[in-house]
């Protein structure tokens, strides 16, 4: 079984894909979605469609038990109809949650068909529109797996150490939903998730196997949305930070747009209440999207990757990389205009 | 059967998320809210499937089906085949179908999340936008973050983004037709008609706790309040 689920690969489309945004990628890593688009469209050639219509997939709210079944099957359904009416079948999401909740759906229509039944009638009573389901469904992550060795035979840069030789020591983070609610939609199922460590490989890296490499991130909705419960998530960071820090990582590179904006921050909260920093020489440990460490790859700039959002300075992985960058130009915004810079903070500065 | 357990088997979450619980524990031992909370999911199972009614009832009103936060990963680990994750999210909704969530302090906590995350979905179609990120609310989010909010526009825009712009990218604004049918859709799947009660619950809730009613006191009290007694 152990071997078996190592080797197991879904099926990636290879081409023509319908784009559906993240709610929380797009407010905290706008770069890294601006660059999902750019490596498919520019450095790979492919077709894809970034439609303007589609709406959140409400999943925050699903999994905050505030918006019902039937209404978030119903809103998957529309977003369906909106790829199918654009002509398209293959349904690639930019987020975790909304990835499980499509998933969820697909399956939960296998199962109990009368549920799809529902879904098709409330969605033509609330918007007239009919749809069918995709004949593929990818997570983005998925999608840059799948071209890893295109990317990998185009890279300006490896995840390599240019000052020792060494390949990068890399967390990988999967983010519960991607494959632990069904296990089958996943590379590598939900035991062996090998997405993020397959890109790690082909790009020259090296994945770190520590103790929690496989516990959540601690985000789980409710328990963050509300401010009293926030213990919980940040106590479950903790424990994942201190269960990977001895292993000396360089970064954590996370598949899912909320453990990847919680690994950052929580590191700045547990730095300014108790002065810890996990990573090496009195910083932080940065933590990218695959996007990110795509771009990188593929000789990027790190600002136009957005990097310059994360909480945790980036710089010491990038001098590492050998990756040229402008200090300057780090909070411009558009256009080159200055608007000023954020507050210094312990985990946040950086001196070279 | 008790009539609880048979309003709960009306969702098919709990037909695909209970079989029959053995009472192993691993759901409880993989579980990252027990680790933070005195909480154990194994014994929501158990409670559930006794389908007793006083049993059942006392949980719907109760903190303990607050804390999970539906990670899901109990249920690639159960050897039965459950998913408490399922049976807590039916739980949760039977407990505010009725108005029991008010009964706990992890459950009244639903109005702030229904009058954050609700309403940007109504008023956005996402859960979350930029301007609704206030780090006022949000200290966690550190400097960085502070200053994406005050510059939101001159940042997105950086990035290419269609920053509050109609048509296609990032943190665009939806298009009115877009934005009425995801209202329809609300509004024939009764998410509508689930908001209202919440509201309504709360409403009478906040009074009898002495309050003027569910108004922005009573929201801060939610949304800050922990009594202690959860860990």
């Amino acid at each position: 079984m152990k071997i078996s689920w190592k080797e197991y690969q879904k099926d990636i489309a290879d081409d023509h894909y319908y784009y559906a945004r993240s709610c929380i990628r797009q407010n905290f890593f706008p770069g890294s979605e601006a660059a999902f688009l750019h490596i498919l469209g520019n450095d790979l050639g492919r077709d894809i469609l970034d439609d303007a219509r589609h709406t959140s997939c409400t999943g925050i709210g699903y999994h905050s038990d505030i918006v019902p079944l039937d209404t978030i099957m119903t809103v998957v359904a529309r977003q369906f109809a909106l790829m199918t009416e654009a002509g398209y079948e293959n349904f690639v999401s930019s987020c975790i949650t909304s990835f499980g909740i499509y998933s969820e759906a697909l399956e939960m229509w296998h199962e109990f068909p009368e549920q799809e039944e529902k879904a098709h009638e409330y969605l033509y009573k609330a918007t007239g529109r009919e749809f069918k389901k995709p004949k593929n469904l990818a997570h983005t992550s998925d999608i840059i797996f799948h071209h890893r060795h295109q990317i990998a035979a185009q890279a300006k840069h490896k995840l390599i150490n240019v000052q020792t030789g060494e390949p990068l020591k890399v967390v990988d983070h999967i983010g519960c939903h991607y494959a632990k609610i069904f296990p089958k939609v996943g590379v590598g199922g939900s035991e062996f998730p090998y997405v993020l460590s397959g890109m790690v490989e082909a790009w020259g890296g090296e994945c770190i196997d520590y103790p929690e490499r496989r516990h959540c991130c601690g985000f789980g909705f409710r328990n963050y949305l509300v401010q009293a419960n926030r213990g919980c998530p940040v106590a479950n960071s903790k424990k994942k930070l201190e269960s990977m820090a001895p292993y000396k990582p360089d970064f954590i590179v996370a598949n899912c747009p909320g453990c990847t904006m919680f690994l950052d921050r929580w590191q700045y909260a547990i730095s300014e209440m108790e002065g810890t920093l996990y990573g090496q020489d009195g910083h932080g440990i940065p933590v990218l999207t695959y996007e990110e460490m795509a771009g990188l790859v593929l000789g990027y700039d790190p600002w136009d990757l957005g990097m310059q959002l994360h909480q945790v300075a980036v710089e010491p992985l990038l001098d590492k990389m050998g990756i040229e960058y402008d200090p300057g130009a780090k909070y411009l915004g558009k256009n080159g205009k200055f608007i000023g810079k954020p507050e210094d903070s312990l985990i946040g500065c950086y001196t070279k | 059967m008790g009539k609880y357990f048979d309003m709960l088997m009306e969702d098919v979450r709990m037909k695909e998320g209970l079989t029959a619980c053995m009472n192993c524990g691993i759901c409880t031992g993989v579980c990252p809210s027990a680790e933070f909370y005195n909480y154990d999911p194994r014994q929501i199972v158990d409670t559930v499937q006794t389908q007793d009614d006083r049993a059942i009832e006392e949980l719907l009103k109760s903190d303990t089906i607050w804390y999970c936060g539906e990670c899901m990963s109990c249920r690639p680990r159960c050897p039965r085949g459950n998913t408490p994750a399922y049976i807590i999210q039916s739980l949760r909704s039977l407990s505010q179908r009725l108005g029991f969530f008010v009964y706990s302090e992890k459950g009244r906590q639903q109005l702030a999340l229904k009058r954050t995350i609700g309403q940007n979905i109504l008023n956005t179609g996402y859960c979350l936008m930029p301007k609704l990120i206030d780090p006022e609310l949000h200290p966690e989010q550190g400097p960085v973050w502070k200053w994406v909010y005050e510059h939101d526009r001159d940042v997105f825009e950086r990035f290419g983004d269609n920053y509050r712009q109609e048509g296609p990218g990032a943190v665009r604004k939806i298009d009115d037709q877009s934005m009425a049918e995801l209202h329809n859709i609300l509004k024939v799947t009764g998410c509508d008609d689930f908001f209202d009660n919440l509201e309504k619950c709360s409403e009478q809730k906040a009074i009898e706790m002495g309050f003027n009613g569910a108004d922005e006191e009573y929201f801060r009290y939610i949304y800050t309040t922990d009594n202690g007694s959860h860990q």
